[in-house]
This record gives C-alpha cells, structure tokens and sequence, in this order.
C-alpha cells in the first residue's frame, strides 16, 4: 500500500502557487516601494487630476492606473499601501497568533481551572462587538500603526485560543499521549514534544488566514479614517477617498479594492495549501 | 511465587459523583496473565489506567493500594510514580490508530522510552527496536521505522505496539482490549503473537477484554468485574468448567462455544445484575460511603 503511494508525489497544488506568486509580488513591491513606485505617492498635482488609467482615452503616459482627484498617483499609492497592510498583517498576525494559541493549548491541555479561567475570558471577549471595540482602542490610544496592531491582537486572540483549545483537546484524548506519559514523560514535555507538532497544520492555517483578517481590519480602520496618519497612503485611506469620486473616477476606488480582496483571498489559499502539505496525515 | 501485581481495595469514583470501582482486589503473579473480563462499563479500563497512572482528572482515588514490584504506587510523589512505571510496566492500547503520535515516525516512537528511562544511547535504542521488530515479525523493518504511522496498516501498527511494549523489558504488561479494534483476522495473529512475546520474555500481563474467548485462549487466571466490583476470581480451566457467582454463569451462558454453535445464547438475566447493584448499596453503606 505504501509503496504505490511513495511514488505519487503530490504537485505543489495551483493554490499555493497563485497565492504564492501573488503575496510574493505584493512583498517585493512593499520593501522596494520608494524604487518601484513611479510616482511620490504624496506628491499632488492639480492639473492631472482624475487621469483615467492608461487603456482609456485620455490617460497620461507614467500614470498606469491613474490619478486620484488630488492628481496623486494611484499605482504608486497602492504600492506604499502595501507596506502598511503586509506589516499589520505579518505583525498583528504572528502576535495574535501566539498569544491566542498559547492560552489555548494551555486550556485544552492542563483544562481544570486554567481551561475554566481562560474559556470565561474568551466567552466575555466575544460577546464585544469587535469593530467598535477596536475604534474605541484606537480612541483611547490615539492613531498610528503600533495601536492598528495592538488593536488587532487584543480583538481576535479569541479566535485562536478557541480552535486550539479544542484541537489541543481531542489531541490530549489519544492514547498516544497516554502512552507518552506511561514512558515516563512530565506533562510539560508531553505538551511541548507529543502534541504542539500535531496541532501545527491548524495553527498554520489559522495564522494565515489570521493576516488577512488582519488586512481587513486595517483597511476598515483607514476607511472610518482611525488608521495611521494621513500622509502614509493605505489601501482603506484610498478607498474611503475613491468613494467620494466613484462616478467621476471609479479607478480610485476600484484597483485598490481589488488589491486588498486579492491579497485577503491569497493569505486564506496560502494557509489551506500550507496545512495539506503539513498535515501528516494527508501528505 | 510473588504476586508482582496486588491491588488491594481500590476505590475509585467520578469526582463528586458516583463511585466507579468499589473496594477492588486482584493479583497478578509474576510471568503469568490475568485476564480482567466484564461488559462495557463495568470498570475495567480504569483498573488498568490506575496501575499505569493515566486515570482521566475527572476521576478520583477514594481509597486503596496499588502495589507494583513491591512499591505501593498511590504513596509515591507523582515523579517517582511515574519514574517507577516507565520502568516496570508498559501498555499495548486499544486502538492502534491513536496510540501512535501521527506527526512522528515510528522508530523514534519505540526508541523514546529506551532512551529517555533507561538512558540508553540512540544507537543502542536503534539496534533494541530492530530486534523487537523482528520479533513481531515485521517485514522491511528499516523502512518500517522511517514510516509515519498512517502509512502501516492497523495489524502492522498494532505490531509495532506490541514490540514498542516490550521494548524496555517491562515486568508487566497491561493489554487494554488489544484486539478489540482490528477485524477478526488480524485478531487471532495478534492474540498469538502476544502469547508468545509474553512468554520469551516473562513478562506478566494484565489482559484486559470482555471477550471469554480470548479469555480462555491466553490467561492463567482472571477476575469478572461487574458494576465495579469483582464478583469472582478463578483460576483457569475451573472457571469455565464450574463457574461459582451468578453473573459469570450468565455471563458464560450467553458466550457462543465451539463444540455447540448452533445453541441458543442466555441473555444475562436482570435480577442478577439487580443482585449485584443491591450488593454494591449494601457495600457502600457498611464501607461508610455517602450513596
């Protein structure tokens, strides 16, 4: 049985590939934006305002997508956006992340009143509603990137520390942990070494689907105008703003609205490929 | 001959609920197996789990001793009990397909123990591995042991558990309804295998099942358990010829035989178990138990 299988090598799979190819696109163009970038993507100019992008009657040569109605560049805006969204989203993820999954390999694992402390907690959290828990954050912390990814962490803590808790819980059932324990090994040891490298594909998963959350909100943030200062371009800035002149320049509001679905959608694929391929089961 | 296992009185209940076990004794003696036999309910995992000290948190030690090679285990600080075990006792689990650590693969998982109990070098843990593997007769055994456990079959895994249970020369093993979760093929090698590696080795076994048939195939001796109590302790062949309490006659009734197949079967009658149950209040009641 197993020598058949040992010789079918699973191809990388096209979703790993796409939301591979497409975040990598988005992370190169994030670090070298002041080189790639065309334009200054502050830089106004009133006479080439509303430029229609470069397939459209009307477009200017070196402005690809367009102009938004102060004459600023929108590819070169979205390109400093990036950078904004990939840090709040590789920053805020990999910190709710940890937080999250720790207290819920903890509840799952030790349960008694560990598990009791930290499930009320998670009960209380989520009966907030979580975007108006995140505006209140940002008001009482006062805009910029540090209180976007506090707030991101403090918000969806909960949504790890639930699903592993009970990932951690069915795991702890098996008997190969009782086996471990029987050969000798501390309850610590058994958590760290037994059963954190089987709940890894499901942390993995999370996380990246976690970072695109973590795009999201971002973008929500800017959009209600909470997100960092105004003169470091993201893409919920460009939104709320194209949404203004959606009928003069619908390219405003459209590419960077496409981006951020894009880049949400690649991190979801990328977590879903990346758990098949961890999972040893399914490898 | 030295009782090596002797569980005296043990009384284990649901924390704050009811009581489970009711003041269980058994005895198993060194080299020999004792088989523990009763329906599903009736307690017999948990006799196995608190002699390997793996009992679920939910579940409470009233009173009693464990008495393992001279050691009374329920007295010992966790760290020595645990210590004393790994060195002592070993399980063959239930089900093949949870006992092993799916995201490791197999030979670490027999080796482990080796290494980290008896402090023994990896590459002498690698040699033990692969003479147990041998033993159990499993072929290829190099690339057995660089396979994850998904990629064995459950009789193939259930193999590998065996030799990964007799690796570090325990004095005892306790066999949880080793082939309960393989199909009735595969059950019969299983059940031989163990005989055999138990006696090559001389390790006593604790066979834990609810099937008489295994029962009088591999154990000296054995023990029915009913609702947590132990109706009836007998050596071998009599047991089958003369049950003595009520419910192993029942019990024995309603197991088919060989040499009459087509004989009707006795379901156990229900005021034996009323028998039993008034039994275990009026236990409770003289042990100063609160029912």
């Amino acid at each position: 049985m197993r020598d058949a299988r040992a010789h079918i090598r699973r191809p990388l799979g096209a979703r790993l590939w796409l939301s591979g190819t497409w975040l990598s696109i988005l992370a190169l163009a994030a670090v070298f934006a002041p080189w790639v970038a065309p334009h200054d993507p502050l830089a106004q100019d009133l006479f080439l305002g509303r430029l229609p992008p470069f397939w459209m009657d009307g477009a200017e040569p070196g402005y690809w997508l367009g102009t938004d109605s102060l004459g600023r560049d929108v590819l070169s805006r979205m390109i400093h956006g990036a950078r904004v969204a990939l840090m709040v989203a590789l920053v805020a993820g990999t910190l709710t992340c940890i937080i999250g999954a720790s207290l819920g390999v903890l509840a799952g694992f030790y349960r008694g009143w560990s598990d009791r402390i930290i499930s009320r907690l998670v009960d209380i959290w989520m009966a907030f509603p979580p975007v108006l828990f995140a505006i209140l954050l940002i008001a009482v912390m006062g805009p910029g990137l540090v209180s976007i990814i506090l707030a991101i962490v403090v918000i969806d803590w909960t949504r790890f520390a639930r699903v592993i808790r009970a990932e951690t819980l069915s795991q702890g059932a098996m008997d190969y942990v009782a086996s471990a324990q029987i050969a000798g090994r501390t309850r610590f040891n058994t958590m760290i070494a037994e059963i954190l490298p089987n709940i890894l594909p499901t942390v993995v998963a999370l996380l990246t689907l976690e970072m695109g959350i973590a795009v999201i909100v971002e973008a929500i943030l800017s959009f209600v105008n909470l997100s960092i200062s105004t003169d470091s371009p993201t893409w919920g800035g460009m939104i709320a703003e194209g949404r203004t002149s959606v009928h003069q320049a619908w390219w405003v509001l459209v590419f960077p609205l496409f981006t951020l679905f894009l880049t949400v959608l690649s991190f979801s694929q990328l977590g879903e490929g990346l758990k098949d391929r961890f999972d040893p089961v399914l490898r | 001959m030295t009782q090596f296992l002797d569980i005296r009185n043990l009384t284990l209940r649901l924390r704050g609920g009811p009581i489970i076990l009711w003041s269980v004794s058994l005895r198993v003696t060194s080299g020999m197996v004792h088989g523990l036999v009763g329906e599903s309910g009736a307690g017999k995992s948990m006799i196995g789990k608190a002699v390997l000290g793996t009992l679920p948190r939910a579940i409470e030690v009233m009173g009693g001793e464990v008495w393992l090679d001279g050691v009374d285990l329920l007295a010992l600080p966790p760290r020595d009990r645990r210590r004393r075990i790994g060195e002592t006792a070993a399980l063959i689990p239930q089900d093949p397909l949870t006992a092993l650590n799916p995201s490791k693969r197999v030979g670490p998982q027999i080796t482990r123990r080796l290494i980290d109990i008896l402090g023994w070098s990896k590459s002498e843990a690698d040699q033990r591995a692969r003479t147990l593997l041998d033993e159990v007769r499993i072929p290829d055994i190099p690339r057995v042991m660089r396979s994850y456990p998904h990629e064995l079959s459950g009789g193939m895994r259930q193999r590998v558990l065996i030799a990964s249970a007799f690796a570090a020369e325990p004095k005892l093993i306790v066999a949880d309804e080793p082939t309960t979760a393989l199909d009735v093929t595969v059950q019969k090698q299983i059940l031989r295998l163990i005989s055999e590696m138990r006696i090559r080795h001389g390790t006593a076994l604790l066979f834990v099942t609810h099937d008489l048939g295994v029962v009088s195939k591999v154990c000296n001796s054995l023990s029915v358990l009913y609702a947590g109590r132990v109706v009836e302790e007998a050596q071998m062949p009599r047991f089958f010829m003369r049950p003595i309490h009520p419910y192993s006659r029942a019990l024995l009734a309603a197991t088919p035989t060989y040499l009459d197949p087509d004989g009707s079967l006795q379901p156990v009658p229900a005021n034996v178990i009323e028998d039993v149950e008034n039994e275990n209040h009026h236990h409770a009641l003289r042990a100063g138990y609160d029912v």
